[in-house]
């Protein structure tokens, strides 16, 4: 299998053409059953030429097959070529097996939906371009899976085509990646210019030979950029929040567990350009803190169960950004493992709520779930003491050693290691204020909705009961299993090359002190939401309205960015166009004119040949060329 | 197959003569030969691909025959690497644009099948062509066939558009025949000899003053300008696509607007080539107002098709741009993306009269949720809109990388700023398909429309082929053009040289300029 890389993005692709072109005639067994082969099959296929690469290749070193030249001209030369390494490894697992399990869920989640077919065919579509973008072995071919993963979330953000507000968000997600997709572009322009390669291991050789610094921290930052947009990062968060309009299935895999983690992943593999370029890192884990707790303080006040989880996601993914920021790369890509258990956990329980709840999403509707689907309750507790940071669960590892090394990192001044620090742990504080916000108003309590959605109460089918208990299994024991003899560290270290003076691992100190700490923030989010939402409910959220109306409404509005962004950016420029249009065309088009006039004054001394008839003019110019050769001659 | 070129020429152009002999109430028997004959064409033309002398930088297929043999101008033609790509393209957009309109000219069927059909004969011939007089009339007898289409089977104000298009491209080219004359006059001047061949004319500029070599160059570039058309003389490319048939369009964006792009690598860079270095800086500049307006006028449209149109601009903006980074990237990435906008741009001009000839409106504002009441015709849209916005694996992103990448490696300012061209591609695509095919149905009229029928699916067809083939594999299409563009830089590059070196030596510029000429002869034949 491990000469047959190209299979694995091939499988799904398969799936996605034969569900595409026949699945609305063959009906619903038939798409079920094409769906779950080509992403199981993606998923056994990767596994296995997973264990042959190790077989082959105890160090860790690159494997590369290249496919075929894709395009060669002048000094540009591109293939199709993918590549295993440890690093691919672990995102080829998560991707396919996560993916295969959200497949599944989606079977028994969408059954009762229009457009089954076309949602499976999309959702093949997409693993098929997360499974390129992970498994290029150079950046346009990651390139070509970066737009494509794009192109799937926006088709299934607008998967409900027939609301205003799906295709809105659809758009929305497209456009503002498209920003990032910019910076992602002129770094590969960046690097054919000056490095001549987009391979990623010439890229990282010539790089570490030693080129000027200014072009490898332009470089990063350009990547940054394009990871701010894929990943969510101010400014380019805003369209995550907005893509919860899709079916809740697909928010887990692509906008939780995968596509928007793509952004780590790039830095993860770019890390030799990054650890050349500290002033790019300083920036990468000054986004990344300030957006994980700027989001946090707005998934504090959302009610839509998803949104609370969106901008969770948002958070979550800044501090994975704190990891690879302050070259703790391993930490980034832990962090991003252990939130696709638990997120995707996460995701897949709140559409097991909403399942239940006949399509509602608001929490203040619900409450009280806790008897009535225990499993759904389970899961989603679980994950939530995960997320939150509780040892021995996943995310406390991840977490803790992502913030240990913001405080140790030997790339970045005191000053900012302290910022850093210190934001992400007030952004942890707040995480598990708002997750178990989110527990106590869903699970606990009394029940606030409809009788008639009370009476339709149900847990749901296996198909999506089983991914959330595996997925709740790995959120327990994921990251200690991960942690345990450094078992990941040790697997991703072939992937950093060595460079003097820029280790990729450095010593945490006062380690075990801070775990106590990071114990301690977690423990005090949760008693704080306890008290005020186990206690007394909504209520909770209404005092606090009363009490600090002008945060309270900031927070609830997203801090109005949409709307900045409106005001600044999307009017303006829609004045220009308007004025370049009716204006700028218009003052052409008269000058065309008058030129005309001039010309017709000239010409009316000329008046005999001005018939009007055009095929005369043609005529005459004729002869007139050909007087003037008998003229010359 | 000697005289291939000739036939893709004169086939069509005998065609139309039998056409025209015919009642026109044979209807069905006129549309099917014009769909035959075209057809044919392009398997024929087929034959340029498969006879392709692969590595060869000069004219292929040549055809020489004298014409005028007294004023030195022949009937020469052939295809290289520059042209062969357009020329099939002409052929393949000609059949498409009979079998979609096969069902909507109900207005003097015969004239339609005849007007297409002699504009293809112009349009190879325009590509073809190895002597520049024979050009310059290919170049014009093309402008007849377009001004009959837009005026017959336009909209509303068709006279309008038809009378500005045809003031605005001939004020153009009459200017590059007064260049054309004068640069015949002087290579006679030099050698005594007269002569339309355009080999024969290159390095005939080198020893002009640079004012006057200056202003030989901004009278060609005029001409080619407009054609593109550039920035800020695109005026009359909107008001002529929103008149014009839906065939009209594909043919007028597909191919006519190529005749600019083309112009200017086939005669502007050689001719010129000093006066290219000094001005490329003005025409880039150009590109790259024309690329970030056009984008951004598109997307305040009310009308569909003026949002292509505009598009285009913007679209065309990125070939000009690679032409005057001067480099062999930009410059393949510049040919492939001509032959992408065709694809792509004629495509988009396809379905939006589909759904024209359904509702009769184009405006964005009568549609909404059409994806329900036409799926497939949804999809292939979005088939469209994706070549165009450039997704990678299909044909619009490697032109687009190709262009952006070589010209950033001269021009890296220019190359950023065009690159926002890319994001709002974009926006005004993503909002005209939300609009359209998304959201509930507002409209009652949208609840009934016909899906696309299996001719118009037929048409489209060819050029998503192509849009997919060109995205995953565009080697079949650079590895053709690369030698030609090789020796074309590297004869710009060798004629600015030469000047350089004579300026240095300081000997009389009359007299080295005759020994240069000769020189610069020798390589070029």
């Amino acid at each position: 299998m491990l000469t047959k890389l190209w299979l694995i993005p091939l499988l799904p692709f398969i799936g996605f053409v034969l569900n595409g072109l026949f699945g609305k005639r063959l009906g619903k067994a038939f798409v079920t059953g094409v769906a779950l082969v080509s992403t199981f099959g993606a998923a056994v296929v990767g596994t296995m030429a997973a264990f042959q690469y190790h077989a082959q290749y105890p160090e860790g070193e690159r494997y590369v097959q290249t496919v075929f030249n894709w395009f060669t001209s002048g000094s540009i030369h591109a293939d199709v070529a993918f590549q295993l390494d440890p690093l691919s490894i672990v995102m080829l697992m998560v991707v396919t097996w996560i993916g295969a399990l959200i497949h599944l869920y989606s079977v028994g989640y969408m059954a009762h939906e229009d457009g089954y077919w076309r949602y499976f065919a999309y959702l093949n579509l997409f693993l098929s371009e997360m499974l390129v973008l992970i498994l290029g072995a150079n950046y346009l071919v990651m390139f070509v899976g970066w737009e494509g993963v794009g192109l799937c979330s926006y088709l299934l953000i607008g998967f409900y085509y027939k609301t205003d507000y799906a295709p809105a968000a659809g758009k929305k997600a497209f456009v503002v990646n498209r920003i990032g997709d910019f910076g992602f572009l002129i770094a590969v322009f960046l690097m054919f210019a000056y490095l001549g390669t987009a391979d990623f291991g010439l890229v990282s050789h010539r790089a570490a030979a030693g080129v000027d610094a200014w072009l490898l921290t332009a470089i990063c930052l350009l990547l940054f950029l394009g990871a701010c947009g894929k990943s969510a990062q101010i400014p380019l968060y805003v369209w995550l929040p907005d893509a919860m309009a899709g079916p809740t299935p697909v928010s887990a895999l692509i906008h939780a567990a995968t596509m928007v983690t793509a952004g780590v992943y790039m830095i993860a593999r770019s890390n030799a350009l990054y650890r050349l370029a500290p002033d790019a890192m300083m920036v990468v884990a000054i986004v990344g803190s300030v957006t994980a707790l700027f989001a946090a303080t707005i998934g504090i006040r959302q009610w839509d169960i998803k949104k609370v989880l969106a901008y969770s996601t948002v958070s979550q993914l800044g501090f994975m950004f704190i990891g690879v920021g302050v070259g703790a790369f391993t930490a980034g890509v832990f962090h991003l493992v252990t939130h696709a258990f638990f997120k995707a956990c996460l995701f897949l329980g709140s559409g097991s709520v909403i399942h239940a709840m006949s399509g509602e999403q608001d929490i203040r509707k619900m409450g009280g779930l806790r008897s009535k689907i225990p499993i759904t309750y389970w899961t989603f507790l679980i994950a939530t003491i995960a997320i939150a940071g509780f040892p021995p669960f996943a995310g406390f590892f991840s977490k803790d050693e992502i913030l240990g090394s913001a405080l140790s990192s030997p790339y970045l001044p005191a000053g900012v290691r302290y910022l850093v620090w210190g934001l992400g742990s007030v952004a942890a504080l707040c995480t598990a204020y708002y997750m178990f916000r989110l527990v106590f108003l869903t699970f606990f309590g009394d029940f606030r909705g409809t009788h008639e959605q009370e009476h339709h109460l149900h847990e749901s089918p296996a198909t999506m009961t089983i991914p959330l208990i595996v997925l709740a299994t790995l959120s327990t024991i994921g990251g200690f299993a991960l942690a345990w003899h450094h078992t990941l560290a040790k697997w991703l270290e072939p992937i950093y090359p060595k460079i003097e003076g820029r280790e990729s691992e450095f010593a945490i100190a006062n380690e075990v002190p801070l775990m106590i700490v990071a114990t301690i923030i977690a423990a005090i989010g949760t008693w704080l939401a306890y008290v005020r939402f186990y206690k007394r409910g909504l209520a909770a959220d209404e005092s606090f309205a009363q009490s600090s109306p002008a945060i309270a409404r900031g927070m609830e509005n997203k801090w109005y960015v949409d709307e900045l962004y409106e005001a600044i950016i999307v009017r303006p420029l829609e004045k220009i166009s308007l004025f370049f249009w009716k204006f700028i065309d218009a003052i052409i088009d008269g000058l065309a004119a008058m030129l005309g006039y001039i010309v017709q004054g000239f010409g009316d001394l000329m008046r005999f040949f001005q018939t009007g008839n055009v095929r005369n003019y043609a005529l005459m110019l004729f002869l007139g060329v050909i007087v003037f050769m008998w003229v010359i001659s | 197959m000697i005289l291939l070129l000739s036939s893709l020429i004169w086939i069509p152009i005998i065609a139309a003569l039998v056409l025209a002999l015919m009642p026109g109430s044979w209807v069905n028997a006129i549309k099917g030969i014009g769909l035959f004959v075209s057809a044919a064409m392009f398997v024929v033309s087929l034959g340029l691909v498969t006879g392709w002398r692969e590595g060869f930088a000069g004219m292929q297929f040549p055809e020489e025959l004298d014409w005028i043999p007294q004023w030195g101008i022949r009937y020469g033609l052939g295809v290289d690497g520059i042209s062969l790509w357009l020329v099939l393209l002409t052929t393949l957009l000609t059949p498409v644009v009979f079998l979609a309109s096969w069902n909507t000219i109900h207005k003097h069927p015969k004239a339609y099948v005849i007007a297409f059909l002699i504009m293809e004969a112009g349009t190879v011939g325009v590509f073809a062509a190895t002597d520049l007089f024979l050009f310059y009339v290919f170049f014009e007898l093309t402008l007849l066939p377009m001004y009959v289409i837009i005026g017959v089977w336009g909209g509303k104000n068709r006279i309008y558009a038809a009378v500005k298009f045809f003031l605005f491209t001939i004020a153009g080219s009459l200017l590059m025949l007064l260049g054309i004359i004068y640069l015949v006059f002087q290579h006679y001047h030099e050698t005594q000899l007269i002569s339309f061949t355009i080999t024969d004319l290159y390095g005939t500029a080198a020893n002009l003053s640079s004012y006057t070599q200056a202003l030989l160059f901004f009278a060609f570039a005029l001409a080619f300008a407009i054609k593109v058309p550039l920035f800020p003389l695109h005026t009359w490319l909107p008001d002529a696509h929103v008149e014009a048939p839906t065939g009209g369009s594909i043919i007028l964006a597909g191919v006519m607007l190529k005749m600019g792009t083309y112009g200017f690598l086939r005669f502007v860079l050689p001719f010129f080539p000093e006066a290219t270095a000094k001005y490329a800086g003005v025409l880039i500049a150009l590109s790259v107002i024309g690329i970030i307006y056009g984008a951004l006028v598109a997307w305040v449209q009310p009308d569909m098709k003026k949002l292509v149109a505009y598009s285009s601009v913007s679209h065309l903006g990125f070939c000009v741009l690679g032409i005057f980074a001067l480099n062999q990237t930009s410059i393949e990435g510049s040919i492939l993306q001509m032959v992408n906008h065709g694809l792509s741009t004629g495509a988009l001009f396809l379905l939006v009269g589909v759904v024209y000839e359904r509702r009769h409106t184009r405006l964005l504002a009568d549609y909404g949720g059409l994806a329900e009441t036409m799926p497939v015709y949804a999809v292939c849209f979005v088939i469209a809109m994706l070549s165009s916005v450039g997704l990678p694996g299909l044909n619009g992103f490697v032109g687009e990388f190709l262009i952006l990448s070589g010209s950033f490696q001269t021009h890296p300012t220019a190359a950023i700023l065009s690159a926002t061209g890319v994001i709002l591609a974009a926006i005004y695509l993503l909002w005209l398909i939300q609009r359209v095919f998304y959201g509930p149905i507002t409209n009652e009229e949208n609840r009934n429309v016909p899906e696309i029928a299996w001719n118009e699916i037929g048409a489209l067809v060819p050029l998503f082929v192509f849009i997919v083939w060109i995205g995953v594999h565009p080697n079949t299409f650079l590895s053709r053009m690369s030698p030609s563009v090789q020796q074309l830089l590297s004869q710009v590059q060798h004629e600015r040289e030469h000047k350089v070196l004579q300026a240095r030596v300081g000997q009389p510029p009359a007299l080295s300029g005759q020994a240069g000429e000769l020189a610069i002869h020798g390589g070029a034949r």
